[in-house]
């Protein structure tokens, strides 16, 4: 992480509002400088964060660091809220979201095999993203299609029943269409 | 108006409380000292860890002693077999995935969680939980973080909040995978961490501990071209006793020296003296720049946890704070000069061990601008007073029965002002006693200024001297210290002088001092009063009772440094200070 920033000097406030704005969108700025002198302000921070994830697709560095600093909360208690809530994202999206059912009828249909291979094949686990910025991995819960168990989608497609052999060739279909698009 | 009394019983034992009372406090009143674990009376209530749990007549469920309120005809029962079984069971499941490792845990015999399972009887551990395996983090130069053995009691993430300002610490993640660590889990050598300690004084368990300095001091005595000589900061005197089953407050100057010659220590100091030394430089500096009307207030510099926390959160402040190094490193920086030069020593054979009550010196002994012409430190090794305490008890020495002994000369003479600099608001009397002196031309002006001694977190007063009124202010705590620096900045108060003292209670509640005992709460102003007693207790016996008035200092001038704040004395006894990154959010 990067503290050389300079939205991390302290005793100048417009210097810290100059950087936090190369960083944040102005309608969030407005949004945390309009509840800053309200009491309990701090109570803001998830809804300041769910902005920056809406506008941003997740919640980076930079971004959170400028949302302490415009909040004036120490910026421990934003990463610890950050980490603590599922639906934070810390690193981008990838272009292509893979979610694999974890739910009941899946996970005795062989789920976590499947997970598994997902996850060797990528290289990540839950939550993160490939180097390449080409895929997300999360787990689900039931996506009601409980016939197919175990169940993954890809994007709006959904896949099953799966072996975990079937996830090598789904993936290779995936990165084939990439391959294409960009040659 | 008086509060409304509520009357309930406990355990069949009728009492009054006053309306809002805890069960816990009510409790205590009793004398029953209820089981806890995130509780602490100084910080925000938690009521995570469920071991203060107390059974109340027509419920059917437990309710949490530290968090319940007493209301009028409440029978409280605090003891049952199935209390019993529902703090057991808590405490074993908190067991099942600490590490089994209490004989060479460096807490083992000072630990809450290992005491309260003796006390709630745990005899055997029914399951084998998941062990929690986090890296331990020891790139700080005064805290290690190891969240292997965290309970998640929040104490640290509240201390370091709420009484020091810095929120450094906070959970990150949830569930089984939750951990207690700076922004981001990055190092505590990259945070805002001040070093203060209190996180390592307020943990139950070994989450936090101080470097330790112990195995370089061991090999230092060992060495037999070494000359090792030691500095015993003011504070110990009045809290090592503790160590040794003494009761809180009671002085122990003479065994403490007698200790360490028994260790091998070839030259016993005092810090004491460079305390002194710095009441000389911050006296004449403050009146400079009094004379001359810059700079005011004058900020002390004698806490190093205030230090790190003025480069880190409020570097604006620099030019206020006093350019004295703190009386460990004139101490420190004289000894390898003036001391080596007498003594006809090579600096290089002379380890310098310094005892505090602090975790930040150790941070400190290792600045850059504490360093000798060639690299070497002024300042070798820092134990804290529990290191040495183990070290005494490690080496046999059975400190109660020690005769008494006394500092060696010329370092080890020093004034009462000295002794009180380990209580928040004793840098401040100390020097006020030569200030007046100096103001006045008259030798005896007042001696003793009650308006800051006690443990409130911020003191102000206005002292009148010759005609001039001085506006003072005193704070521990940096939260409290937070507070002042905005009055100050915002030009709300005109301050001309200001001491700043990181802990709550000054050095006597450093983050080095002996853990609680069963029945104490760390950070207990109780404590902190008692053992400040000790300290204006040892300053009241003394013949020496200002600074200036010690002849080893005078000696000192004359014979070596010239004129306080000259050039040799800047050059040995005054440092710098740099804004540091990462800046804290205040």
């Amino acid at each position: 992480m990067n503290h050389q920033t300079a939205t991390t000097i302290t005793d100048n406030w417009e210097a810290v509002r100059a950087a936090c704005l190369e960083v944040l969108p102005a309608h969030i700025i407005a949004f945390i400088e309009n509840n800053r002198d309200m009491e309990h302000s701090e109570g803001q921070l998830i809804a300041a964060l769910h902005m920056v994830q809406a506008h941003f697709g997740y919640l980076a560095q930079d971004t959170m660091h400028a949302v302490a600093q415009l909040a004036q909360i120490p910026l421990a208690k934003v990463t610890g809220v950050a980490t603590f809530y599922h639906y934070f994202r810390l690193q981008p999206r990838g272009k292509h979201m893979i979610s694999v059912c974890l739910g009941t009828a899946c996970y005795v249909k062989g789920a976590d095999k499947v997970a598994q291979r997902l996850m060797d094949e990528l290289g990540i686990h839950f939550g993160e993203t490939t180097r390449d910025g080409l895929f997300s991995l999360d787990s689900t819960r039931c996506l009601g299609t409980c016939g197919l168990a175990p169940v993954a989608m890809v994007d709006n497609q959904v896949y099953g029943p799966l072996t975990p052999t079937d996830v090598s060739v789904i993936l290779a279909k995936y990165v084939k269409k990439e391959k294409g698009t960009a040659e | 108006m008086t509060k409304q009394s509520i009357n309930l019983t406990i355990d069949g034992t009728p009492l009054q409380v006053p309306a809002g009372t805890t069960v816990m406090k009510a409790a205590e009143r009793l004398g029953i000292h209820l089981p806890r674990l995130c509780y602490h009376p100084n910080l925000s209530l938690e009521g995570a860890c469920r071991v203060c749990v107390v059974q109340v007549k027509g419920f059917n469920h437990f309710m949490t002693a530290c968090s319940q309120e007493v209301w009028e005809g409440m029978a409280v029962q605090t003891n049952s077999p199935e209390i019993r079984q529902a703090r057991r069971d808590i405490v074993e499941l908190l067991l099942d995935n600490h590490p089994k490792d209490c004989q060479t845990c460096d807490r083992d015999g000072n630990c809450e969680l290992q005491r309260l399972a003796y006390q709630l009887g745990v005899r055997e551990r029914l399951f084998e939980g998941k062990k929690k395996e986090f890296a331990t983090d020891e790139s700080s130069k005064s805290v290690i973080r190891n969240p292997s053995k965290c309970i998640l009691c929040g104490r640290c993430v509240r201390v370091c909040a709420e009484v020091q300002g810095v929120g450094n610490l906070s959970q990150h993640g949830r569930g089984f995978e939750t951990v207690v660590g700076p922004a981001n889990l990055c190092n505590m050598d990259d945070s805002v961490c001040i070093q203060c300690g209190q996180c390592v004084a307020v943990c139950p368990t070994a989450a936090f501990l101080e470097q330790d300095h112990t195995e370089r001091v061991w090999q230092a005595l060992a060495a037999e071209k070494k000359h090792v000589v030691v500095q015993v900061a003011p504070a110990i005197r009045a809290t090592l006793g503790e160590i040794f089953g003494l009761p809180v407050g009671t002085p122990v100057t003479g065994k403490l020296v007698t200790a360490l010659r028994r260790l091998g220590f070839d030259e016993v100091f005092d810090t004491n003296f460079g305390a002194d030394l710095t009441i000389m430089e911050e006296a004449t500096e403050f009146l400079s720049r009094v004379s001359k009307g810059e700079n005011l207030p004058l900020l002390t510099s004698c806490s190093p946890g205030w230090v790190s926390f003025l480069e880190k959160f409020y570097p604006e402040m620099i030019r206020f704070t006093s350019t004295c190094k703190s009386p460990m490193q004139m101490t420190s920086a004289l000894i390898k000069s003036y001391y080596a030069e007498k003594k006809g020593l090579d600096p290089k054979d002379i380890a310098v061990v310094a005892i505090m009550p602090c975790v930040a010196k150790k941070f400190e002994a290792g600045r850059p601008e504490h360093t000798m012409a060639d690299g070497t430190p002024y300042t070798d090794a820092v134990l804290t007073t529990r290191e040495l305490g183990w070290m005494i008890k490690s080496y046999g020495i059975d400190f109660n029965v020690l005769p008494d002994g006394e500092f060696d000369r010329p370092m080890g003479i020093s004034s009462g002002a000295a002794d009180i600099f380990g209580a928040t608001g004793g840098v401040m009397e100390a020097a006020l006693r030569t200030a007046a002196v100096k103001l006045t031309g008259e030798e005896l002006g007042p001696l003793e200024f009650s308006e800051v001694r006690g443990v409130t977190g911020i003191k102000e007063a206005t002292i009148k001297i010759n005609g001039m009124e001085i506006n003072i202010a005193v704070s521990n705590g940096l939260n409290n210290a937070k507070k002042l620096l905005e009055a100050i900045k915002s030009g709300e108060k005109n301050y001309h002088l200001v001491e700043i003292m990181a802990c709550p209670g000054g050095c006597i509640m450093g983050g080095g001092q002996p853990y609680p005992q069963v029945y104490q709460d760390p950070m207990d102003p109780d404590i902190s009063r008692a053992r400040a007693k000790a300290l204006y207790g040892i300053d009241a016996q003394k013949q020496l009772r200002r600074s200036h008035e010690n002849p080893a200092i005078a000696h000192l001038y004359a014979e070596f440094l010239g004129e306080p704040n000259g050039e040799k004395a800047h050059q040995l006894l005054h440092t710098t200070y740099q804004a540091r990154s990462p800046r804290g959010i205040r």
